[in-house]
């Protein structure tokens, strides 16, 4: 395997370790008011996730900053080609951000509404536009001779790129949803365990449609799985990970739900990586396709980049296990932190 | 406004607004680790508190540093993209270390000391804030080394239009990496002394809170003390170091307009950029030759040397360089007036010298201000120091959406600076330490 292969898994790894980890915070924000029906409903989900979204958070610095790093090419046109919707992403990040930690800080009822409308708002939208983005660079966008993305921002709601949005979104709140029925108990605790069967089923209905969709749509997404239909494995544990959700909320198990929920969320992104591959933009014109080959940094940068991963990376993952540890349990309404 | 200058604007707010938080952060994490330490090793409850305290202000300043900083990374790509593509090969590497190794560290260790500090050992919670601490000021330096490349690069080569990388030590540890990372660091310690130092003394002219107070003051004092007169020292090696290699930069900090030996060292003086002379100025003579470079018969490098385009503008960095070092000779008398009376041991009786401390809580932000617009708008016209024009690095984008999330950044980030300032302040009148106690009692 070469070094821009190595850095393809890499970065997805990268983008996988943000999906489900703050892929949950994003999934509880954007159910706040249907999971948080009273104020101290809403107070313990914001204590659920309080003390780790912030290194949750980290996997998209970190994945953002591999990425350009390892495929600047790639960062440079993603980024500025998506510029409206890059800069929605980061004022949603921003207001979830002081959300969540002004929550309890604020004295007056009307700023604590506005902290729970932004962390909903903050939330929301990046679940929702991070699947319209990857639609759009799987569909493939027009591109000029410099690499620029060539089309408008409206450009970018085609139906192929909303549908992406819509099955992200959807995957998003199964997340949020399995890890609330985890961390809080009683009538709120059902409703989460609820969302979960149901987004599942609805899931599992939009990741069929899409496949059949991309498959008149978007053929080249499959080609690799003509080469190697050992990829099909793929798709398929999504598919059997949804399946075994409604069984397991039925019988409480909410450990094994929130494993199921990752690990349909994780072989998503690999099936579309897998359809991707070597490719990381698909443009109009194939010949102008972003692949890890021709937008990819030196060898030398990625062999000190990969230095950096395998010292860094194991270290990350066991304090990040530490701290999940430290925190297990139900979350509680009281104001914890300072 | 063309769209450099508006893609300029937007890095320049989002910068000043994230410079806004982060050297605070950098300096009180160590004073909060100290504090910690000081009750692992005593069991002394007023340290606990200390530490509680200052942790709360840490914790309200941290998480808008994080959401800004979020921001600053993904305008390399939205708005530099052009930049992007000639530095990734370099750049992004720094950015991926400052994640991996730093980035992780502050942001699960500042978890578990917000609201896991009762479920682990004092021990723990020592370790915690030292990491804490650690990963803050690591994660500076790798941002600074980032940035330094871009002043003096090094450990490159061009090929395709692309710096790629031919060294990684060099480039991270270029010329300027480590005089730019002592000052700047030095600049934020001053910048936590005089805010533990401020806070400290308003509880101290209310007779509130005394307990924390006193003690907060001494180890303000003495942090500060330390930093502000080491600042002496490494101010003037960063600036020996611009002098080698970025004499253009210098000759505007200076206003230096022609070449000469014994070149002086300007204290007051106002830059005329149209006539290309200074309209007044009032210097010490072969102050400045001997300062760049140890001998007052070497010339320094005048502003005319360098052809028009490839001067930085003069007047904002000449201003922004004289007004920072005038604040940092204010703030160092400051502080050697602060120890003369804590060792006569007057100093929480001296209602002039607390009324000062608090009212320059702001000083060493403006300086940190003042000194990142030097480093960046003296580095102009280009992004990469004499290999890339910022004008050939921006992104190709619509002016009128840049001109709308300009006015966007601008509003939000008002919003949040002022309610920042809001939560801080009201956290500092509203906190009592009695209150705090009983607090204490029912968590035990």
């Amino acid at each position: 395997m070469d070094l821009n292969t190595v850095w393809f898994l890499l970065v997805g790894v990268l983008i996988i370790g943000y999906a489900l980890l703050d892929g949950f915070d994003l999934g509880v924000g954007s159910l706040f008011y249907v999971l948080g029906k009273t104020d101290k409903e809403r107070k313990i989900l914001i204590n659920a996730i309080g003390p780790v979204w912030d290194g949750n958070e980290v996997w998209l610095l970190t994945g953002g900053g591999a990425l350009f790093a390892a495929f600047p090419l790639v960062y440079a046109s993603v980024f500025s080609g998506f510029y409206l919707a890059m800069m929605l992403v980061l004022f949603a990040l921003i207001f979830r951000a002081v959300a969540v930690e002004y929550y309890f800080k604020v004295d007056t009822p009307g700023l604590q509404k506005l902290m729970g409308g932004l962390f909903f708002l903050g939330s929301f939208l990046p679940a929702l536009l991070f699947g319209v983005a990857v639609g759009n660079v799987v569909y493939g966008i027009p591109l000029d001779a410099e690499q620029n993305y060539a089309g408008t921002f409206f450009g970018l709601l085609k139906p192929f790129a909303l549908c992406f949005g819509i099955v992200g979104l959807f995957a998003f709140l199964l997340q949020g949803a399995a890890y609330a029925a985890l961390k809080t108990e009683g009538d709120q605790q059902k409703r989460a365990q609820e969302f979960s069967k149901n987004f599942a089923l609805i899931l599992l209905v939009l990741w069929l449609i899409g496949g059949i969709y991309s498959k008149m749509a978007a053929p080249h997404l499959w080609e690799n799985y003509q080469k190697l239909p050992l990829l099909y494995v793929l798709p398929l544990l999504t598919l059997v990970s949804l399946i075994l959700i409604p069984g397991w909320v039925r019988k409480n198990a909410y450990q094994k739900v929130f494993t199921a929920t990752s690990i349909a969320f994780a072989t998503m992104i690999l099936t579309v990586a897998a359809g991707l591959y070597p490719n990381w933009v698909i443009a109009t014109e194939p010949a102008k396709n972003l692949t890890i080959y021709n937008a990819s940094s030196s060898p030398l940068t990625l062999k000190v980049m990969l230095i950096i991963a395998l010292i860094g990376v194991p270290i990350v993952l066991l304090y990040t296990i530490y701290a999940y540890r430290v925190f297990r349990g139900k979350a509680t309404p009281e104001q914890k932190g300072y | 406004m063309d769209l450099t200058a508006l893609s300029r604007l937007q890095f320049t707010i989002t910068a000043i607004f994230h410079f806004f938080y982060v050297p605070l952060t950098l300096g009180l994490a160590v004073l909060i680790a100290y504090m910690e330490y000081k009750f692992w090793r005593t069991n002394d409850k007023a340290w606990d508190k200390m530490a509680r305290f200052w942790t709360k202000l840490f914790a309200v300043n941290f998480a808008v540093g994080v959401a800004s900083g979020i921001t600053m990374e993904f305008q390399f790509g939205t708005n530099w993209a052009d930049y992007s593509r000639f530095v990734g090969d370099i750049f992004g590497a720094p950015l991926a270390a400052e994640g991996v190794f730093a980035f992780f560290l502050e942001s699960t260790f500042i978890g578990l000391l917000l609201f896991g500090r009762d479920k682990i050992s004092r021990g723990m919670r020592f370790l915690s804030a030292v990491l804490v601490a650690f990963g803050t000021n690591l994660s500076a330096f790798w941002i600074i080394a980032a940035n330094s490349w871009q002043q003096t690069p090094a450990g490159y080569k061009l090929e395709g239009g692309r710096a790629i990388l031919t060294s990684f030590k060099e480039a991270v540890f270029s010329p300027s990496t480590l005089p730019r990372f002592l000052h700047t660091l030095d600049g934020a310690y001053v910048t936590a002394a005089f805010f533990v130092m401020g806070v400290s003394a308003y509880y101290l002219l209310r007779k509130k809170n005394v307990e924390i107070a006193r003690p907060s003051l001494r180890v303000g004092i003495i942090f500060g003390l330390i930093f502000a007169l080491l600042q002496i020292y490494f101010g003037d090696i960063h600036a020996k170091q611009v002098a080698v290699t970025q004499p253009a930069k210098l000759a505007a900090f200076e206003g230096i307009w022609e070449t000469k030996e014994k070149a002086p060292l300007l204290i007051l003086g106002w830059p005329d950029t149209k006539n290309e002379k200074n309209a007044f100025e009032i210097g010490v003579p072969g102050l400045l030759s001997y300062l760049a470079h140890g001998d007052v018969n070497q010339p320094v490098k005048g502003i005319k040397e360098f052809p028009q385009e490839e001067r930085p503008p003069i007047l904002p960095t000449f201003l922004s360089f004289h007004l920072m070092v005038g604040l940092g000779i204010l703030m160092a008398i400051a502080l050697l007036w602060a120890v003369v009376e804590l060792i006569r041991g007057k100093i929480y009786n001296n209602q002039l010298l607390l009324k000062l401390l608090l009212y320059f809580i702001p000083l060493p932000y403006i300086a940190n201000e003042l000194g990142w617009i030097t480093a960046e708008v003296g580095r102009q016209p280009w992004i990469v120091y004499g290999l890339l024009k910022t004008s050939d690095a921006v992104s190709k984008l619509d002016a009128a959406q840049l001109v709308l999330t300009n006015l966007l950044f601008i509003a939000v980030y008002l919003f949040l600076g002022g309610l920042m300032i809001y939560l801080m302040v009201r956290t500092v009148k509203a906190h009592n330490e009695n209150a705090v106690g009983v607090a204490d009692k029912e968590v035990a």
